[in-house]
């Protein structure tokens, strides 16, 4: 930003009349403006990290965990959820969880994925 | 564990893939007033079962109130085999958040560490290290009695899964504010935002307290005390975007520093800033952290600093009081001064106690006006980001950590581009398909497309997540064969399970020493001085840790620190015998019942009267606090006088002080003593003493006295003895 100087007392002119009680109400109003669409992008995104913590919370370890999400995002799955492509194989092949997740790391699972997906899509 | 027994670190390591959590989420203090001793607090919680009280406490019978806020102690040694050691000692002085530092760049690290490998700075947090902390935790909160919350931080582009991984493990708080990420770790915003509503989402359900990194603003600003609007600012953006994701109010606990410290006028500036945001953010909790941006290398400045830090705690409010080792200006903290800035903090609150029903703040003139003032320029913030289009168009326009006090802006502020920064362009838009089938998870999740029944509970699809199901947990216990906490142990094992002994300021056997040194003259010159000191020591590692000038051509005072390169064996030391003291209330009570009366002097040809004195004075604690009546008969008495008096007063107890010593005279005198008392019949039913330098109790008991006393004797020892045998002598 470009140096200015201190201007408060011309630009607070607005909240001369502000009590208390307004003024704090009125902070948060402001905040709440400043912080909802940063929760719709929230909302409507998903990151490695999150894709991540969701296969950890399906029972993989860090290190099983990253290294589907890595393969996943590479092959432009996560959009659907890293757990999401897990549960599909696991009902396709008829696995558990964790069978269909580390079946991703090798063999001809991620490829059959890609297909289920980016089919279903069209 | 027992007050007298070590943590057993390998004990604690053995079977942890076992472990669970015996609780989830954060604990408060149960608070209110008590009665303790002789005194009504009023802002204090239950005392604890086993603790060191303050110094001072052995004058009040040993009592150790503890204030009503959590108390916190950071951790950062960077082996968590000795953080466990330093926790239990941090427990016994009054800590119960237990805050373990992250090992430096783990925040840029893409996934999860795994192990035990030695951190900088702090420890490598992992499954590993965080399960045995939250064992020992659990055994150290069943030794003093009162729950301790444990913490660590959610942060870096792998918030998630360490969110996820301390929900599992029962971590109890945790830092997690994008804001950090952003302005302080250039971790891409979007990335930061959008992991952060997940990372809450998890902590929510974990129960976990958060703290938000509004204080990092105030440490990096150039002049911290213009950033005051900014920081209402930042809180606000993490607090709200908590609550909206979940997290209970009482679990959102602002980082709120007192930004200035003198010699500026702090609570000028301090004291207006507190109450601005205690007023607006009174829906949540109040982290009080300490003042690190003026922080140098003297622990004593830093100590003043930080009470001052807790007067303001007290003039407002804090619901966890932070404590900073005043070490932290020039090392890694060390053990003594975590122990330092808790005990700072207890002795300064509990001093402190019910403070403000003693005063009125007031509210007209300058606090109140400056504090409003405070707000309207937080405000005015918030109006102009909304107006240049949002958060993100804010940050890349500079507007944060800028070093005026808004509306001023220097131009300084630290920018980032939307597109730039760690793990730039990695968020992905959800598909419409978008599924997880996890508990806690924030944002779309279609979980409709396989059925209605699954929208409640998502983990219902696959049966259920490890948050249901701690079984499913994958646990990893070691990936590095060589950086490990079990070489580590091998390595320093002998101090561990053998007799010898090294001084230590951090690890196990570092050997690390301080050496406090005044040179009278300049300070380079003194610097060069203390280091060649230093070598001829034999100490390794030289190094000045701080230097004061006293006058600048006058003196200097410099600590340094040093390796020592010697062990200590343990089984080859000759320890003093311990003094057998009876309670204070026992003594005055039996000397109350039995109206004992002692007749004191220096025998002999011996004009010394320092030490008798010490032992008899009330003022020095002497036999008379005890209600210990004395005739003092002075210096160079003849030894029959001793006895002569002693019959005629009816005192049951001759004190002799026999301080020269050369041709032995000393044991004559005592023999004398023993001799005409029994001479004149009254030997069996007189206590007779002896004290001096060159008296010891083998040689006093050998010349027929009933026990003697040598330099360091307190008069307790001897009101204790004195009592001790009076019951003997009438129980015969």
């Amino acid at each position: 930003m470009k140096a200015r100087n201190d201007d408060y007392n011309q630009r607070r002119k607005h909240l001369e009349k502000y009590s208390n009680q307004k003024l704090k109400a009125y902070f948060f109003e402001l905040t709440d403006r400043l912080i909802d669409p940063l929760l719709n992008i929230a909302y409507d995104y998903t990151s490695p990290a999150i894709e991540r913590s969701v296969l950890m919370r399906m029972g993989f370890s860090s290190l099983e965990s990253k290294a589907i999400t890595d393969r996943l995002f590479d092959h432009d799955l996560l959009e659907y959820g890293a757990g999401h492509v897990v549960y599909a194989l696991s009902k396709k092949e008829s696995k558990t969880i964790r069978e269909a997740g580390l079946m991703l790391l090798d063999g001809p699972y991620l490829d059959q994925m890609v297909e289920v997906f980016k089919h279903e899509a069209k | 564990m027992k007050p007298n027994e070590k943590l057993n670190v390998r004990n604690l390591l053995k079977d942890l893939e076992n472990y669970r959590p015996r609780r989830k989420g954060w604990v408060w203090r149960d608070k209110g007033p008590i009665d303790i001793g002789p005194f009504r607090y009023v802002q204090v919680s239950p005392p604890l079962k086993n603790y060191v009280p303050l110094p001072s406490a052995r004058h009040l019978n040993g009592i150790d109130p503890q204030p009503d806020a959590t108390i916190t102690s950071e951790i950062a040694s960077g082996r968590f085999e000795d953080d466990v050691r330093r926790m239990r000692m941090a427990a016994y002085h009054g800590a119960d958040h237990i805050m373990v530092i992250r090992t430096a760049g783990q925040s840029h690290m893409d996934g999860l560490l795994e192990g035990t490998p030695q951190g900088v700075g702090g420890v490598p947090i992992t499954r590993k290290q965080v399960r045995a902390q939250r064992k020992a935790l659990d055994m150290i909160e069943d030794e003093v009695g009162r729950p301790i919350n444990y913490h660590s931080y959610v942060s870096g582009v792998a918030g998630p899964e360490i969110a996820v991984m301390f929900a599992e493990e029962g971590v109890n708080g945790a830092h997690q504010d994008p804001q950090y990420n952003v302005l302080y770790r250039n971790i891409n915003m979007l990335r930061s935002y959008v992991d952060a509503a997940e990372s809450k989402k998890i902590m929510a359900y974990g129960g976990m307290a958060q703290i938000d990194g509004a204080h990092n603003a105030n440490a990096t600003a150039r002049d911290a005390w213009k950033v005051m609007p900014e920081l209402l600012v930042q809180h606000a953006i993490n607090s709200r975007m908590s609550e909206k994701v979940g997290i209970k109010p009482d679990l959102i606990c602002l980082s709120t520093v007192p930004p200035a410290a003198p010699p500026s006028p702090d609570l000028k500036l301090n004291l207006p800033y507190a109450l601005a945001l205690r007023e607006f953010f009174s829906a949540y909790k109040m982290r009080a952290q300490m003042n690190t941006k003026y922080m140098d290398s003297s622990t004593r400045e830093a100590t003043v600093t930080h009470v001052l830090n807790l007067l303001i705690s007290r003039l407002t409010s804090a619901d966890i009081q932070s404590t900073i080792t005043p070490d932290e200006g020039r090392n890694v903290p060390w053990h003594v001064y975590n122990i330092e800035a808790l005990d700072t903090a207890k002795q300064a609150m509990v001093g402190m106690d019910d403070l403000m029903s003693m005063l009125d703040l007031k509210q007209d003139g300058y606090l109140m006006k400056t504090k409003k003032e405070i707000q309207e320029r937080a405000v005015l913030m918030l109006e102009e980001i909304i107006e240049m289009g949002g958060y993100f168009k804010a940050v890349e326009a500079g507007m944060f950590v800028d070093s005026g006090k808004y509306p001023e802006r220097s131009g300084d502020g630290i920018a980032r581009e939307i597109n730039g920064g760690i793990g730039a362009n990695t968020v992905i838009k959800r598909n419409k398909k978008y599924m997880a089938p996890v508990t806690a998870h924030y944002g779309y999740n279609n979980m409709a497309q396989f059925g209605k029944e699954y929208e409640e509970n998502p983990s219902s699809l696959i049966g259920e997540s490890t948050f249901e199901n701690p079984d499913l947990i994958q646990y990893i216990d070691e990936l590095d064969e060589q950086d490990n906490v079990n070489v580590r142990m091998d390595e320093n094992e002998v101090y561990r399970s053998t007799s010898l002994l090294k001084p230590e300021v951090q690890w196990l056997g570092d050997g690390v020493v301080t050496v406090d040194l005044f040179f009278p003259t300049d300070p380079l010159t003194a610097e060069a001085a203390a280091i060649e000191a230093g070598k001829q020591m034999n100490l390794s590692a030289v190094e000045v840790i701080h230097k004061e000038v006293l006058h600048p051509a006058e003196g200097t005072r410099v600590q340094l620190k040093g390796t020592v390169n010697f062990d200590i064996d343990m089984d080859k030391l000759v320890l003093p015998k311990k003094a057998d003291v009876l309670p204070d209330d026992e003594i005055l009570e039996y000397v109350k019942k039995h109206g004992i009366k002692v007749v004191a002097g220096t025998g002999g040809s011996d004009e010394h009267s320092v030490g008798m004195r010490e032992i008899l004075d009330i003022k020095h604690g002497g036999v008379e606090k005890y209600g210990i009546k004395y005739t003092y008969l002075g210096t160079s008495v003849p030894i029959e006088k001793f006895i002569d008096a002693a019959i005629e007063t009816h005192s049951t107890c001759i004190m002799i002080s026999l301080i020269i010593s050369h041709d032995d005279i000393h044991y004559k005198n005592m023999q004398k003593l023993h001799e005409y008392a029994i001479e004149k019949g009254v030997r069996d039913k007189l206590i007779l003493i002896a004290g001096g330098t060159q008296v010891t109790p083998e040689i006093a008991l050998k010349y027929g006295m009933d026990q003697g006393f040598s330099r360091g004797t307190h008069g307790k020892e001897v009101a204790s003895f004195i009592v001790k045998k009076h019951r003997e002598i009438h129980e015969n």
